[in-house]
């Protein structure tokens, strides 16, 4: 089963690695691992993307803790949680595609961020199920290059 | 240095590394100096009240610091410079981090303008140890240096012990600041479970005492905790046999009645038949590893499993356990006593069911007169120390022996490298043990294999004039592995025969300035091993030269059942 797990960890150089580091040490599936800072410039925070079982969730959560640079290890998916993902992708155009690519633009509730004669560079942001859908969508007219952040996702207010 | 500096005077890094040192108490620093710490060797000069010992090799300083560490309980100190000093210190520090041995390793490292340049002697030692340390740190500024030490010393000794590394530019050691020492430390993201949960352990007392068939399989973390006294009033009190890990051995006293000695791959035929009979099996500060269990589905299936432990990624890593109690062993046991029943199950059945089982396949070997088996001789060690000695062991054959042969009456009396099984530990490890205890004999069984692995240390030994007693286990053959290509290789001795490479080992210690005996034979051997622990004036290396073909049984093949124990090479396909 899919599980996002958010860790907040010191904001050091070699936190990054060492959690990477451990996924790899300990066969664990790493699906996305994205990181950034959050409003105390010592602290980032990693949203990690990975799958297993109970038995193997439970491990990479302890695991996770037992590094000393972490802070807090949450399970997302185990509460109440928001999650997305941001796509950026250039497209060829042509003068027969480009009316349906920008309807489907809009259909995804996307951006145009970059517009040249013959491509066009746009953003999509949502849940990485919305993400593998607007690219399958697209990928017909031409995908010339894409980047995804890979998830982050927080914890929902109260 | 006649005093303490005090706080505030102004210093530069390597004096405020001694002013750290000397504040963690430190007695030992195993090291080797170089490019990177010239700075801190010139400091060093003139120390005066911690000893640093010159080793031969790095690898041979982490081994020591370890054999220090674990005999003695404080952590273990090393001092290497940078690049390859710092990589030399790899499989120590490894090593180390399996056992969960408690160790501070400072390396030096290249001037920090130089880093990630390729300079000469520069290694990028903090990525290349952050798999197997607890921690590690560089130090970037001469005045996170002091903190930075602190902290070191806190992680590798706090909690489950461990190996950290603290790497230091060369220009981080010269530059000055005034030096403050953090009385306190505070790490936000490490905060170990030392109490246990108190409805966990009610529970936990109250499967004791209504268990039929318990077992106690307890592991080194109750020689961390210091728990060795609370282990014998719970078994001794409520009638709990007792199995211990390789690490764990000493934890309860091997003469005792309700001692079954190490379970395991090469653990005793009732300890095993224990596990796969009991009804509660109750581990305390051990870890489920393959080497104890075989094969998983088929552990201790009939029993009710609680497990203790202070790491709480041991719990349900290899074996799911129905009542996890997470915490310090210590307090585990402390609590468990104090929760206990006094009436419980009478346990006379399976006392006599485990009496059984030990008639009928004790431990046991021939004694030829013109042959010595190494069982001969390390029993014969343990008489002659009455199981008081530090007993250090290298791996492989000999080390298996050891557990079965050397009956270990006390906590911290048996080092030997068990996660890692590195071949080369035993030597260093016995000359650290021997600077940390003073009051009984040190004692080393080596094969002659892993003595050639780090034979520079014994330099060190005779020039320190440490009196470890060197056992040389020499069959001239890789014994452990020649062992499984006899049973499950096809016999294809595959270069592990070394008759013909081996040199003489008496004139080699002798060449070394080390005493050195010969032995083959059991009158000899008796004899040798008297004179060898009367030795006091420095190392002595008795050369045993052992029957060479020798295996050690029983033996549960690796990943099988432990019901699939082989008992005798005779007839291999035995099953029990």
């Amino acid at each position: 089963m899919k599980h996002i797990i958010s860790v907040l960890v010191e904001n050091r150089f070699g936190s990054l690695n060492r959690v990477a580091a451990m996924f790899s040490a300990r066969g664990f599936n790493l699906e996305s691992i994205s990181i950034g800072e959050t409003e105390d410039p010592e602290i980032s925070r990693m949203t990690i993307v990975t799958r297993g079982d109970d038995q193997i969730i439970n491990q990479v959560l302890k695991q996770l803790n037992r590094l000393i640079d972490t802070i807090k290890v949450t399970d997302l998916s185990r509460q109440p949680h928001v999650e997305r993902e941001l796509l950026l992708m250039t497209l060829k155009l042509s003068k027969t595609t480009q009316h349906e690519i920008f309807e489907l633009i809009d259909v995804f509730k996307g951006k145009v961020v970059d517009i040249k004669q013959k491509s066009i560079t746009i953003e999509v942001i949502g849940s990485p199920d919305k993400i593998n859908t607007s690219i399958d969508i697209f990928k017909p007219y031409g995908i010339k290059e894409l980047a995804r952040s890979g998830v982050v996702a927080i914890h929902r207010g109260e | 240095m006649e005093a303490m500096h005090t706080t505030g005077q102004i210093l530069n890094g390597s004096e405020i590394f001694f002013e750290c040192l000397r504040r963690e108490n430190v007695e030992y620093i195993f090291g080797y100096p170089g490019g990177a710490l010239l700075k801190v060797y010139e400091t060093l000069h003139d120390v005066e009240d911690i000893t640093h010992i010159l080793v031969r090799h790095e690898q041979g300083a982490t081994h020591m610091a370890e054999g220090y560490a674990r005999s003695t309980g404080k952590p273990g100190v090393v001092l290497v410079t940078s690049g390859p000093g710092a990589t030399n210190t790899v499989t120590g520090i490894a090593n180390a981090y399996m056992d969960s041995t408690p160790m501070v390793v400072f390396t030096g490292q290249v001037p920090s303008s130089l880093i990630g340049n390729d300079a000469f002697q520069e290694a990028d030692i903090v990525g290349i140890t952050r798999p197997i340390t607890k921690h590690n740190f560089l130090v970037k500024d001469v005045k996170e240096l002091a903190i930075t030490i602190r902290k070191a010393f806190y992680l590798a000794t706090t909690g489950r012990p461990g190996p950290v590394v603290v790497d230091m530019p060369k220009d981080v050691l010269a530059a000055t600041c005034p030096f403050e020492w953090p009385e306190t430390v505070e790490i936000r993201g490490f905060k170990p479970t030392f109490k246990c949960h108190k409805n966990q352990i009610e529970k936990a007392a109250h499967k004791i005492a209504k268990a039929k068939r318990p077992l106690l399989y307890v592991g080194g973390g109750v020689i961390t905790a210091d728990a060795s006294e609370e282990l014998r009033t719970l078994a001794i009190k409520y009638n709990i046999p007792v199995t211990m890990t390789l690490q764990g051995l000493g934890a309860f006293p091997g003469n005792h009645p309700l001692s079954m000695g190490m379970l395991g791959m090469h653990g005793t035929y009732w300890a095993n038949q224990a596990v796969n009979n009991c009804d509660l099996l109750i581990a305390v500060g051990a870890r489920f590893d393959d080497r104890v269990t075989g094969k998983v589905d088929a552990f201790a299936t009939q029993a009710y499993k609680i497990h203790n432990d202070i790491d709480p990624t041991n719990v349900d890593k290899n074996i799911k356990v129905d009542l996890p109690i997470v915490g310090d062993s210590k307090d585990f046991l402390a609590s468990l006593l104090e929760e206990m029943p006094e009436k419980t199950e009478s346990r006379e059945a399976w006392l006599a069911d485990i009496e059984k089982w030990r008639k009928k396949c004790p431990l046991s070997y021939t004694v030829e007169p013109d042959s010595l088996k190494t069982e001969f001789v390390i029993e014969e060690v343990s008489k002659q120390t009455a199981g008081n000695a530090v007993v250090v062991t290298d791996v492989g054959q000999h080390q298996m022996w050891t557990t079965q042969f050397y009956t270990f009456m006390n906590p911290r009396s048996i080092i030997s490298s068990g996660g890692l099984g590195t071949m080369g530990y035993g030597l260093p490890a016995a000359i650290g043990a021997a600077f940390g205890i003073k009051d009984r004999p040190v004692v080393l069984f080596c094969g002659d294999g892993g003595f050639m692995m780090n034979i520079q240390e014994l330099v060190t030994a005779v020039y320190c004039k440490v009196p470890v007693k060197i056992f040389l286990i020499n069959n001239s053959y890789l014994g452990m592995v020649r062992q499984w290509q006899e049973l499950f290789h096809k016999e294809k001795y595959s270069f592990t025969d070394l008759a013909e490479s081996n040199p003489d080992f008496v004139k080699l210690a002798e060449a070394f300035g080390c005493k050195a005996l010969m032995a083959d034979n059991p009158e000899t051997a008796k004899e040798a091993i008297r004179s060898a622990l009367a030795w006091n004036e420095g190392p002595v290396v008795v050369d045993c030269r052992v029957a060479r073909k020798e295996m050690v049984f029983p033996m549960v093949p690796a990943g099988g059942a432990i019901s699939d124990m082989l008992l005798a090479r005779l007839n291999p396909k035995t099953m029990v």
